[in-house]
């Protein structure tokens, strides 16, 4: 059964249909890349699978984990690069979804954020301000919050954005590392190129499926030549 | 300082004006935290306008103006909130539309009832001879919910602030709490309003956050800052305004505004030390 199942999945914004007809589904341990221009839907899918958006048809069912077990790294807002809140404050808020009704954090839920910030890493920076901190070093301490929220699947949307290219590497090194460590990943991205050894699917999503398969079947097809040429000048710039 | 301790324990209206005030300064301090880091700053403006309107036209009908005046102020906050999330038309247009609109209101309902009177003199500046015993005790009541409320909700307020899409991917129902603030913000206004006045009373929730955002690097460590600041800036304020003989609503924004200006001194020097 896999764990997640799209079935001719549609999604609208503001009344223009950007996704449509989608049906793909992912396992266990797999490391899907979706991968499309600028405006294809991409965005908007990963909002369908996370509830953000109602569907405008077809369904998407989830099997060994609720929804909310997602954990996910969004794009960054204006808002947060100057939010005064400690390294420690910002992960540990994303054990909210597991706390109930309570009030407050369990002790459980302080300790599974200090193992995930161990994890990636980021444990020096626990009193650090967020807002200090380098492009890398926020992304990995929302990759520690996401961590906190999920067991089984990790959503990035273009997480190695606005990055440089060695910090890139080292990002692409660690979602690596947690895939192999059991998490599955799917992973929004302009990148092809510094994807393409790590992925074992990949989706071309031109609002439609426009490709899904193994990323070496990909680089056979014209569209992927076109995106793998495409991904490493963007890379390079 | 000593003559206004004396004049505290002799003048009824001055305690009443200190509880009520260190009340509201610290439900403000609180909300305005979240407030500012949201860029919902105008929303505290936008609804004190709201609240002036509703006043004047409690005063025209004769009603109870807080009864009157809080479910009123209440609803342009959900109203706020709803427009400003449909995104045809952005946030701060949005307050600056109902503010204007409940303001213009609020004065052809005066002229038509009876020209400006003291009263509507007092709402716009605020007066510390306002309160009587029973706004007093509706006054420290609401707070007291206010605050319960919104440390109840920290951690779920704190989520929503830094990164909605994220709360709401994890199940947190951010809308609910963005109307939970936007409530509580228009409950503290109402609250504060008659002693601050209606076009002060919003500086009272943006500077203690902006203030200690100067210096502070951590939510909680700008949570309690502020807190702290907002009352101690009302208490010098308030005492200031009574020994000088000076309007105590503008009093105590200039406070702020000096602490403002003291902390973004200390905040611009650490960072060149660094």
């Amino acid at each position: 059964m896999p764990l997640i199942t799209c079935r001719n999945v549609s999604l609208q914004y503001e009344s223009t249909v950007v996704v449509e007809d989608v049906s793909f589904a992912v396992e266990e341990g797999d490391y899907l890349c979706i991968v499309g221009e600028n405006g294809t839907g991409k965005s908007t899918l990963l909002k369908g699978l996370l509830g953000l958006l109602p569907l405008r048809g077809g369904e998407i069912s989830f099997s060994g984990m609720e929804r909310r077990e997602i954990g996910y790294l969004p794009q960054q807002t204006p808002v947060q690069r100057d939010f005064p809140a400690s390294v420690f404050e910002v992960v540990l808020s994303g054990t909210l979804g597991r706390m109930g009704r309570s009030p407050f954090y369990s002790r459980e839920a302080k300790c599974a954020a200090r193992e995930n910030m161990a994890r990636l890493g980021v444990d020096k920076l626990a009193k650090r301000s967020y807002r200090d901190l380098s492009g890398g070093q926020q992304q990995r301490v929302l990759l520690a919050r996401a961590l906190c929220a999920t067991k089984k699947l990790l959503i990035l949307d273009e997480p190695v954005a606005g990055l440089d290219p060695l910090v890139t590497s080292e990002l692409y090194a660690l979602i690596r590392k947690l895939n192999r460590e059991g998490l599955t990943v799917l992973m929004v991205t302009h990148d092809l190129s510094g994807v393409l050894k790590d992925a074992n699917k990949l989706l071309h999503l031109d609002k439609t499926v426009r490709f899904f398969g193994t990323p070496a079947a990909y680089l056979d097809t014209r569209a992927g030549q076109r995106m793998a040429g495409g991904g490493s000048n963007a890379g390079v710039s | 300082m000593l003559a206004f301790l004396n004049a505290l324990t002799s003048y009824t209206f001055l305690s009443r004006a200190l509880i009520v005030g260190v009340l509201v300064a610290l439900c403000a301090a609180l909300l305005g935290v979240s407030l500012v880091l949201k860029r919902y700053s105008m929303i505290g403006d936008g609804l004190s306008h709201v609240g002036f309107g509703a006043l004047a036209v409690a005063l025209a009908l004769g009603v109870t103006l807080m009864a009157f005046a809080i479910p009123v102020v209440v609803l342009a906050a959900f109203l706020l909130l709803r427009i400003s999330e449909n995104n045809k038309i952005k946030g701060d247009a949005a307050i600056a539309l109902i503010a204007s609109s409940a303001l213009a209101i609020g004065v052809i309902v005066t002229s038509l009832s009876g020209g400006m009177n003291a009263d509507i003199n007092s709402y716009l500046f605020g007066s510390i001879l306002a309160m009587s015993e029973g706004d007093v005790y509706l006054s420290v009541g609401l707070s007291v919910v206010v605050l319960v409320l919104y440390l109840l909700f920290y951690h779920r307020l704190f989520a929503v602030t830094f990164d909605e899409t994220f709360a709401r991917a994890t199940g947190t129902r951010a809308g609910l709490y963005n109307m939970l603030l936007a409530i509580l913000t228009a409950v503290t206004v109402v609250v504060g309003m008659r002693m601050m006045g209606a076009l002060l009373i919003s500086s009272l929730v943006i500077f203690p956050a902006l203030t200690s955002m100067r210096v502070c690097r951590s939510y909680r460590g700008v949570m309690v800052c502020s807190a702290v600041l907002s009352v101690v800036c009302f208490v010098v304020g308030l005492a200031a305004s009574y020994l000088v003989g000076t309007p105590t609503g503008a009093t105590v924004v200039v406070v702020n505004l000096v602490s403002f200006l003291l902390f973004a001194a200390v905040g611009r020097l650490r960072k060149l030390v660094n």
